[in-house]
């Protein structure tokens, strides 16, 4: 592989997502909690732990031919507050997003509570409020408040 | 009155003062209530064992004139093979007004209350909570000490006992001062200390009952599980720890008023039952008229 192409691959997409200032070592949840593991042949570029004025280290991910949804977005916050999101047309940043907390998530974490009712065979998708500090399961009140990755449903 | 008694968080001071109001009025005149709800149909889903909360809605629904379909054991019903609760509820809602589930998962009653449109209520969801048990529990407290002004110590498995968490809840609305003691393994569980905290209670965590005795009005007691605890000699030393007789009473205010939702194993000493103090068995027959309010204002 020459320089060139491999800058190509990590600096520029010609159409897709770039989400910036993932906090450091984020970039790998963020990928799952995004469902995006390559397999649907989109290229995707991951750089940790890349330095940065404003937070000292960042984790950057790139995903060709994906453009984020505004559910995705917000979800995303609850790992990586501080995510910058641009969804890149043509080469150019055709819009620019700060992520935001969203009130609740449904359907993508799991509860960590093994005797709540959405860790059955129950037709049901999971739900959490979003505080200030932390999710909450709709369902039996479990408040997690930390390693909130580890409950990735995917 | 809504549809739904699912949890006693966020349900009105106004909301559970109609059921009591309501209760009081029925205790009053049992009669003048006999056939006000003849021809309705109670559906009892009882995933778990109980005595006293089936048989209250049992009764409470037969002196309103209704009666009940009940699932019955689960190992006899469609549940044995492998029908979800979804369904079952689902179904059973189509054949009754109004539906009571204990479930031994907590949340169990929030689900199903997205899958049903008749009234539902939650008769204990694993360790999550126990609403009708907070609205009998409230009344009996009305009738013997008040609500206005109450200090009240909460006592034993405060972790896994669903009557608390629904109790700590309610008790807030009121203003209550509440005083919990408990081991510190068996300490209120993080969600239940959120909501109150939320919502400013008045509360404090003792391990010892003396340390707060003489401040009390009463002294709600619950049982320290068994199973709870993976070794038979600390539940010994737990248990122990927390058990009150006479004696110990007799140390504490003349008034004070000794509560347990039952049942009990021997966290309270059979001397207890002959004194003032004791107001369980009161406390619940009592779950009878307020589960008649209950259903009256729901159907």
């Amino acid at each position: 592989m020459t320089m060139t192409e491999r800058e190509l691959h990590v600096s520029k997409i010609e159409r897709g997502t770039v989400v910036d200032h993932i906090t450091a070592g984020q970039a790998l949840n963020v990928l799952r909690l995004l469902d995006i593991d390559g397999r649907r042949g989109e290229v995707v570029s991951v750089a940790m732990n890349v330095p940065s004025e404003r937070t000292g280290s960042k984790d950057v991910v790139k995903v060709q031919n994906r453009e984020l949804s505004q559910d995705e977005l917000d979800v995303l916050s609850l790992i990586a507050p501080d995510a910058t999101v641009n969804i890149i047309r043509a080469f150019e940043v055709a819009e620019k997003h700060v992520v935001e907390r969203p009130e609740r998530v449904v359907g993508v974490l799991s509860c960590p509570n093994s005797a709540c009712i959405t860790n059955t065979d129950e037709p049901v998708k999971t739900r959490f409020t979003v505080l200030d500090d932390g999710v909450r399961c709709e369902f039996c009140g479990t408040i997690v408040r930390e390693a909130i990755t580890d409950l990735l449903s995917s | 009155m809504r549809q739904q008694l699912i949890s006693t968080r966020d349900l009105p001071r106004g909301e559970i003062e109609a059921v009591l109001d309501r209760a009081a009025e029925i205790d009053a005149d049992p009669g003048a209530w006999y056939g006000t709800h003849a021809g309705q149909l109670l559906g009892l889903l009882f995933y778990e064992p109980s005595t006293r909360t089936r048989l209250s809605f049992e009764a409470a629904i037969k002196r309103l004139g209704g009666d009940t379909v009940n699932l019955g054991a689960v190992e006899a019903s469609s549940v044995a093979k492998g029908e979800t609760l979804a369904d079952t509820a689902r179904m059973v809602a189509g054949y009754a007004d109004a539906l009571v589930l204990r479930h031994p998962r907590e949340g169990a009653a929030a689900m199903v209350s997205e899958f049903v449109d008749v009234p539902l209520i939650n008769a204990g969801d694993g360790a999550g909570q126990h609403p009708s048990q907070t609205l009998l529990d409230l009344y009996t407290i009305r009738e013997h000490a008040g609500l206005d002004d109450l200090d009240i110590g909460i006592m034993g498995d405060l972790k896994y006992g669903r009557t608390v968490h629904s109790l700590a809840n309610a008790l807030t609305t009121f203003g209550a001062r509440q005083y919990f003691i408990s081991p510190p393994s068996l300490a209120l569980p993080d969600s239940v200390r959120y909501d109150l905290d939320q919502a400013g209670a008045d509360v404090s965590q003792h391990a010892e009952l003396e340390a707060v005795l003489d401040d009390l009005d009463v002294l709600y007691v619950t049982r320290i599980q068994r199973e709870r605890f993976p070794d038979e000699n600390e539940y010994q030393a737990v248990a122990g720890h927390y058990r009150i007789d006479a004696d110990l009473l007799s140390t504490g205010p003349p008034d004070l008023k000794v509560m347990h939702p039952l049942p009990r194993v021997d966290e309270i000493a059979p001397d207890v039952d002959e004194t003032d103090h004791a107001i369980y068995f009161d406390q619940a027959r009592n779950g009878v008229p307020v589960r008649m309010a209950l259903l009256d204002l729901l159907l």
